[in-house]
Order: structure tokens, then C-alpha cells, then sequence
């Protein structure tokens, strides 16, 4: 690395004598107080973004983001490209490596403060308490549906439009021209009347040398040339044709394969091994005993999981041993009905007095709702290739988290973790799942013990029932409804808090609102899916508010639009689903409609869903969405996140459940875990409204709504109420 | 053991039970061809084995001997992309990618035994084929674009407020 000239969060520099290098970043020196002790070594820097302009006039981006399938790191150069001006065809893009300096502080700044907006967090001392966050909570994650609207908009935006305005003033020098006569497009820098032109790289030396803005202008919506394109994804051509090379291909000289088998029971240990027929099979290198695992280390994966299917092991029982999943619902439910009785919970929201009004009123809904315990099931199973030389170690892996990645094997093999290197693969889907670092730190422990380079392969089994799930929850309503069929008061105790905060909240004009929530830990792996919280509680909420309408005997659209007057970006979702729906257009004859919506990471999706029922099958006809993300910045790509987010949600609401029995997961593959398939694929029409909100997100915001709209739907049908997922569970097939 | 992969004879030293997958990632290097459930429920492995998809991680290799197998690293000819290929560019269809090889090959197989299939006919010869990211409508669009049928227009209604 060359010159890094500014103490800021903007830094400049040269390389190679003739390259300007542009980041978006923090230095030592920071003449910031409360920013300043961030990065004390002379060694540090926290660096978000960075952009390289070459001799040869091409740009390179370094994204921080991995890729796993939402075709983020495309998004991410053509933002920074635009605020750049620069001619597509020479942007290239690599991801940055998992080093402590990438460290993704937006992320964490996004979960603090929930909103994104430009250029604030680029200054003041909020940004520079969460850089301390995310540098000691080692993040680089991608997640939380953040690429776009916190990378994108603080980072690669920001980096692109100050490398802009270093360039024209080195030109302006060197021509004598002032900067309000020069204009730039497609990697050029004209002078207004035509008469000069040259291309950015002959002032990358000159500008490198250049003080960085400290807020460079970003454009307006209106000057926009690349955001809010369509730009072929850069990573497809490498998927069509079998190139692409994700986690579970890499090849390591050496290497040998180990396939695993965990204790059934959710926190078992291994008390003893009996391997003697494996230890003879063909291929078989190694049969080795981890804590809470058994592998076998062989030369190719087939051998290894045959030989894993002749090792016999003892595990330990834990407590939990008999644990059975209606015993975690009743559990759930006696917790939260004591809660209540006790009124000793301290709510979240509480507005007006909901429990005097539902206490003092004679009609009251009140009902209880249920979610099971969801498993991922990327399509490509978990894995991880560990080497390891003395004290070096290369961890091969498809990662949301490469840093975190970098830091669990440094923990697990105690050694610094500048010892190890990750190398990050495109993820085979994510979807929360590959925010979790276990398979890589088997792999890596695995490695040490063999002696031999390790790429580790879970199979489908083992993936799904060593997964870190979506949680099960109950969540109770009392709903107060006045003479006229309106709530009056809504309250709603659920167990089991987590993230986004917001999930549960309402966005409807009800007088008393108390919301609040118990802990009730259960001794199951857990962690974020798709839409995290949001997948539940937006089932939970949209249903009832759905059984409310029915009460009243409202059309639930129109009901929902009367308690959203003061909504204007919501009014703005139902009108138009109204519209792309028909929505007051008659069906066919065992038809119905059913309608839900729903805010989380910034977006706010609404969809409608039309059913067909006869008898208890189920087919679910078409899918109307609506989106309103304020910008999307690649719309195709935008409309591909919502197709994908429904049909996740819609695999989840029609069949998905792991259940527990005997303390360990039922389900194992996917006869018994069914996923929608192209013959159960509704239609899907989506219309985005670009209303000019702070940027929102994509990966997740599509999810929430389907379960309820499809639920919704059902009642329409039959008049069925399904207050617990699946809809399996109710009887009802696809 | 002789295997032929995209035309070209292998000699395989493999236990004759071997699925058909692990003999083509492991033993000859094609990853394009992925594991997903090893039960047959996924597609993630489909192959051609003499023009018929099926799924290489229940078909023995000595159900394979003497056959033709054609995977993902086969289809584009002298260079250029199989249709098939192309149009999945085309309608920007992948997302993460990993199951795309089976589908491909799947829809090749089907365009292959049928030029004009209908959308009953295109979900029965996809069902074997999951994507977990959801794009069964591009999948069934890119299909259709190859079969040149005439379809319903998926693109976005964009509005700015």
C-alpha cells in the first residue's frame, strides 16, 4: 500500500506510482476525539471500501460483502461505479479479504440505529462507537439484508464520488480550468465545451496526491446512470456452465475428505468409540473423535461416509434427553399465561393502557399463535477445507462472516489469528445459515488432529439436523374490539426476544398497545433465518389483525387501510396491491384471496396471495407483490429478491417444521423436510415503488408477509383460522 | 473400470457401488455436478446418461459403464453455450447457483425429448429439481424462451414516487 494521505474517513493514496486508491476508511490520527483511540497503532486501519483507478483506466472494487446468490457484489461496484462516473466495461470487482481492517461497522450501526441515511453516520461520533462495536465483535458479515443500503450507501457511494472530485481537481490544475467548467462521464474527464477530454487515469498520480473531500457531493436519484439499472450479474456465466467454484469444490494438494456424524441428541458428547470395521474399509486414513463428533478421514468422501455408517459411538444423555417438542409449546404457553396473570412483564411498547382497556372490555380476541423450529437447508450442504502448516493455517469456506470465520479457527487451534487465512467461495445459499462458523471450526480441528489438509462435507442429514434453527415461539393476543369492531387495545406477549426489535411491532392506529416478552431458553441450536424475527411475528400480527377485519365483517384491505391513515407509505403498498391484485375482482369458483404486510430491514413488502381449495389440498395460484425499498438499485435483481423471499417463506409456511423428539431433530432430508418445487411455484408479479425512503434492503423483506397472506387466504377459503405452522399441521397439503 | 464423460473414455479404479456423483467430483474433478441430499430428492447431481437425466448420487457407476454421460462441463459446444445456457443469462436466473447444474441439464433433457412442452409437461420434467432460492418462474421462463412459446412478461412495474 502506498501514501494514505488523510487522517479521516475518506483516504487517498498512490500505488504503483501511477494508481489512484480511494477508501472509505479510518486512520490513525483521526483528529476526531471520540474516533481517534479507534485505530492507535501506526499499523491500523479500518478500511470499509476501496476503489483503484489503473493506468490502464480500469477500476477495481473491492466489495466487503460475500456473495451468496443475491447478486450483491454487483450491485455494490455499480453504485460505486455511478457516484464515479465510470464506463461499466471497466469496472471489475474483487471481494476483500477477511481481515480485521474490512471490519463492516455499517452493519452493526444499521442493528443500533435501524435507519440508514447519507451523510451522517460518514461523521459524528454514533458512527465511531459503532466502529468500536464491529471491530470488537470481528464482523464482516453479510446479512441483515445491509449490502445495499449500509455498504452501498456509506461506503461505495461515498468512495466513488470522492475519487470523482480528487480526479477533477487534478485535472482542473493541470488545465487551468476551473472544476464548475469540466464534466466527467464513462471514465473521462471534458471540458464543458468539448474542446478537451482525457480519461481518469491520466490524473490518478495527481489526484493521489489530493487532500479527499471530507462529504463528497453524492448524486441525486435524477443523475443517477448505473443505480436503478439493470446490469447483468457478473458471477452468472461461471453458474451456468459448472466453473463457479463453491466451498464444497475447492481442491487442496494433500488433502484428504471427512464426513461427520454429530450426537443425535442436541449437546451430547462422544464416551466412546468403537471403529475396528471402519478402520479396515478401503480409503479410510483416519477415524477420529472430537468432543461432540465423529469423522472419518479417507480419500475420497464416498469411502469416508461409508466407513461413518460403520462406526459405532456411545454418546452421552444430556438433560434434555426426553424433550419433546409439544412440552416446549405447553412450556412456552404456561410460561407466558403466569406472565400475564402476574402482569410483571416489562413491555417493549406501551402506549395508552391495553390492559385496563381489555381488562374493562367485554369483547376480546384472544388467541394464541405457534411457529415451529425452521431449518435452512442451503442447497449446498455445509463445508470447509482446513490446511495447515505449522503455525499458518488456509480455511477454504463459503462464509457471510469471513472474519468472524478467521477468528473461531484462530480460537479453536489457539493460535493469532494473522495466522489464518480465509479464502471466501460463493455460498451454495445462506440465508443466516453460513453466518455460523461450526463446520469450519470441525474442519480446522480436524486438520490438526490428521495431520493432512481436511475438507470436510456434512451430509444432508447432518446438515439439517445440526443446524442452528429458526427458533420456535409462541406469541398470545388480547385484542379489545369497541362496538363499532375496532381494536381498541391490542396486547401481545410472546417468548423468546431477539433481532430485529422491531419485529413484532404494529404499524396500525390502535389507542392502547402493549407489547412485551418472556424468556424461555430452550436447549435447541438457534440463529438467524432469512428475516429473522420478522418470520414469525409478521405471521403472528397479520393474522390477527387479519381475524379482527373478519370480525368486523370488513373487507381485511380495506379494514387494514382504515388503521393506516397516517401511513403513507403503506396506504401507497395497498393501493397498488389493490390494483396489480384486482382485488375486488371475483375469483373462480373455490377461490380466495388472502392479504398481508409487513416492514423489516428498512422495506416494507405487501403481498396478495390467491388460493384454489378443494378438500385440504391447496394450491396456491399467484403471488401479488409490492415493495417499496425508497430506491432499487438493480430492479431486476430487486424483483429476483422478492420471487426468492416468497418462495423461502411459502417452502416454510405450506410444510416446513423440525420437531423435536428425545431431545434431538425429527426431520433429516428433504422426503421428510418438503421445499416448494416448480409444480407447487405460484405465479409471482411484483411492482417496486420507489418512494424516495431511506434505502432499504432485499434479501429478506419479501419473506415475512407470505405466511400470513397464504394463511389469510386459507380463511378466505374455508373459514379455517391456521394459528400454527405449517399448514401441514392443520391437514392441508399442496 | 472405462467410464465416458462428455465424450472422453476415463479409466476409473473405484468400488463398483460408487455413485455416479462422487466418481465424477472426486475421482475425475468435475465439481460442476453438485451433492445436495444424496437420496435423490434434490437434483442437485442430475447428469444425462444417455440422454435421460438422472440422479448420480443413487445411480452406481456400473449402472453408468458403457453409457454416455454428459454434465454441466459438456454442454457448450466448440465454445458457445448450449440455448439452454445462454437463455439462463438471458433471464438472469440463477441467485446462488449451486443447484443450476441439475436444472440445466434437466431442462436440456426435456427440450431435448420434447421442443414444445407445455407448463404441465415442463413441471413434471422439473419436480425432481429443487432451488432453495426460489427462481422456478425464471427456470419455467428461460425453459419457454428456448421453446420459443410466447409467455406472460415477468419483468417489474417500477414506480417512482
Amino acid at each position: 500500500m502506498g501514501k494514505w494521505t488523510r487522517r479521516g474517513f475518506i483516504t487517498a493514496g498512490v500505488v504503483g506510482g501511477t494508481a489512484l486508491v480511494v477508501g472509505v476508511a479510518l486512520r490513525p490520527g483521526n483528529r476526531n476525539a471520540d474516533l481517534a483511540p479507534l485505530v492507535e497503532g501506526e499499523g491500523e486501519t479500518l478500511v470499509n471500501t476501496w476503489v483503484k483507478i489503473g493506468a490502464d483506466n480500469k477500476v477495481t472494487v473491492i466489495v466487503p460483502h460475500s456473495e451468496m446468490g443475491q447478486g450483491a457484489q454487483t450491485v455494490l461496484a455499480q453504485m460505486l461505479a455511478d457516484e464515479l462516473d465510470a464506463d461499466w466495461r471497466d469496472v471489475e470487482f474483487e471481494e476483500a479479504p477477511a481481515e480485521d481492517d474490512f471490519a463492516n461497522y455499517a452493519l452493526v450501526y444499521g442493528f443500533a440505529f435501524g435507519q440508514f441515511d447519507v451523510p451522517k453516520a460518514l461523521v459524528g461520533t454514533a458512527s465511531g462507537a459503532m466502529l468500536q462495536v464491529a471491530k470488537a465483535m470481528k464482523m464482516q458479515i453479510t446479512g441483515g439484508s445491509l449490502s445495499v443500503r449500509a455498504t452501498g450507501q456509506f461506503g461505495m457511494r461515498v468512495a466513488g464520488a470522492a475519487a470523482r472530485e480528487m480526479l477533477l481537481e487534478a485535472a482542473s490544475e493541470e488545465w487551468g480550468v476551473p472544476v464548475s467548467q469540466l464534466r466527467t462521464n464513462g471514465g473521462q474527464i471534458f471540458k464543458s465545451d468539448g474542446s478537451i477530454a482525457a480519461p481518469y487515469s491520466q490524473f490518478a498520480a495527481a489526484a493521489g496526491a489530493k487532500t479527499p473531500p471530507y462529504t463528497p457531493r453524492l448524486k441525486t436519484p435524477k443523475e443517477f446512470k448505473l443505480m436503478g439499472k439493470n446490469l447483468p450479474r457478473r458471477d452468472l456465466p461461471a453458474k451456468v456452465d459448472g466453473r463457479a467454484v463453491f466451498g464444497i469444490d475447492v481442491k487442496v494438494p494433500g488433502m484428504k475428505i471427512a464426513a461427520i456424524k454429530a450426537s443425535p441428541v442436541f449437546g451430547g458428547r462422544v464416551l466412546k468409540v468403537e471403529s475396528s470395521s471402519a478402520d479396515s474399509m478401503p480409503g479410510v486414513q483416519q477415524v477420529i473423535a472430537l468432543e461432540d463428533a465423529v469423522a472419518v478421514v479417507a480419500d475420497s468422501y464416498w469411502q469416508a461416509r461409508q466407513a461413518l455408517g460403520a462406526v459405532e459411538v456411545q454418546w452421552s444423555e444430556p438433560e434434555h434427553s426426553n424433550l419433546n417438542q409439544n412440552a416446549i409449546f405447553d412450556q412456552f404457553e404456561s410460561t407466558i399465561a403466569t406472565a400475564l396473570a402476574e402482569t410483571s412483564v416489562d413491555p417493549e411498547v406501551d402506549a395508552g393502557d391495553a390492559p385496563a382497556a381489555i381488562a374493562a372490555n367485554g369483547d376480546v380476541l384472544d388467541v394464541t399463535y405457534r411457529a415451529p423450529y425452521l431449518a435452512h437447508a442451503c442447497m449446498e450442504p455445509m463445508n470447509a477445507t482446513v490446511a495447515l502448516n505449522g503455525e499458518e493455517c488456509e480455511v477454504w469456506v463459503g462464509t457471510q462472516n469471513p472474519l468472524g470465520a478467521k477468528h473461531a479457527v484462530a480460537e479453536a487451534l489457539e493460535i493469532e489469528p494473522e495466522k489464518v487465512k480465509v479464502n471466501n467461495h460463493p455460498m451454495g445459499g445462506g440465508f443466516g445459515r453460513r453466518s455460523m462458523h461450526d463446520a469450519t471450526v470441525q474442519a480446522a480441528k480436524l486438520a490438526k488432529a490428521a495431520g493432512v489438509p481436511i475438507k470436510l462435507i456434512w451430509s444432508r442429514e447432518e446438515d439439517m439436523q445440526h443446524d442452528f434453527y429458526r427458533p420456535a415461539f409462541s406469541s398470545r393476543f388480547q385484542v379489545a374490539l369497541d362496538g363499532s369492531k375496532q381494536p381498541s387495545a391490542w396486547r401481545n406477549l410472546y417468548v423468546n426476544k431477539g433481532e430485529p426489535h422491531e419485529a413484532p411491532h404494529i404499524p396500525y392506529a390502535i389507542p392502547n398497545v402493549w407489547i412485551g416478552s418472556v424468556k424461555e431458553p430452550m436447549p435447541i441450536p438457534e440463529g438467524p433465518w432469512r428475516s429473522v424475527d420478522s418470520s414469525q411475528h409478521a405471521f403472528f400480527t397479520e393474522s390477527v389483525i387479519d381475524e379482527a377485519a373478519h370480525i368486523a365483517g370488513q373487507d381485511p384491505l380495506a379494514y387494514r387501510k382504515a388503521l393506516l391513515v397516517d401511513q403513507p407509505r403503506y396506504l401507497a403498498i395497498l393501493d397498488k396491491l389493490e390494483a396489480t391484485s384486482g382485488w375486488s375482482r371475483p375469483l373462480p369458483e373455490g377461490w380466495a384471496r388472502g392479504i398481508a404486510i409487513h416492514e423489516s430491514f428498512g422495506t416494507i413488502v405487501g403481498e396478495v396471495v390467491e388460493v384454489a381449495v378443494e378438500d385440504r389440498r391447496v394450491e396456491v395460484k399467484r403471488v401479488y407483490c409490492v415493495a417499496d425499498p425508497g430506491f432499487a438499485m438493480s430492479p431486476d435483481g430487486y424483483v429476483a429478491q422478492m420471487e426468492s423471499g416468497i418462495i423461502y417463506g411459502l417452502s416454510a409456511a405450506i410444510s416446513g417444521q423440525i420437531e423435536i423428539q428425545n431431545g434431538a431433530a425429527v426431520q433429516s432430508n428433504f422426503h421428510d423436510y418438503p421445499v416448494v418445487r416448480m409444480s407447487s411455484s405460484p405465479e409471482i408479479r411484483v411492482a417496486i415503488i420507489n418512494s424516495g425512503a431511506p434505502v432499504g434492503g432485499a434479501g429478506e423483506p419479501g419473506t415475512p408477509p407470505i405466511a400470513p397472506a397464504l394463511t389469510n387466504a386459507i380463511f378466505a377459503a374455508t373459514g379455517q383460522r391456521i394459528r400454527e405452522l405449517p399448514i401441514a399441521k392443520a391437514g392441508f397439503t399442496v | 473400470m472405462e467410464l465416458t464423460v462428455n465424450g472422453q473414455l476415463h479409466s476409473i479404479d473405484v468400488a463398483s457401488d460408487t455413485p455416479l456423483l462422487w466418481v465424477i467430483r472426486d475421482t475425475l474433478g468435475l465439481t460442476g455436478t453438485k451433492f445436495g441430499c444424496g437420496i435423490a430428492q434434490c437434483g442437485a447431481c442430475t447428469v444425462h446418461l444417455n440422454g435421460n437425466p438422472v440422479r448420480s448420487c443413487m445411480t452406481p457407476v456400473a449402472a453408468a459403464m458403457g453409457g454416455e454421460i454428459i454434465t454441466i462441463e459438456g454442454l457448450a459446444q466448440d465454445g458457445q453455450l448450449h440455448p439452454v445456457q445462454q437463455a439462463w443469462l438471458d433471464l438472469q436466473v440463477p441467485q446462488c447457483g449451486y443447484c443450476q447444474s441439475g436444472q440445466i441439464l434437466s431442462a436440456v433433457a426435456l427440450l431435448e425429448q420434447n421442443p414444445s412442452p407445455t407448463d404441465e409437461q415442463i413441471n413434471t420434467a422439473m419436480a425432481g429439481n429443487i432451488c432453495r432460492c426460489g427462481m422456478y418462474s425464471r427456470i419455467k421462463a428461460a425453459i419457454k424462451q428456448v421453446a420459443g412459446v410466447q409467455q406472460f412478461d415477468p419483468a417489474a412495474e417500477v414506480a417512482n414516487g
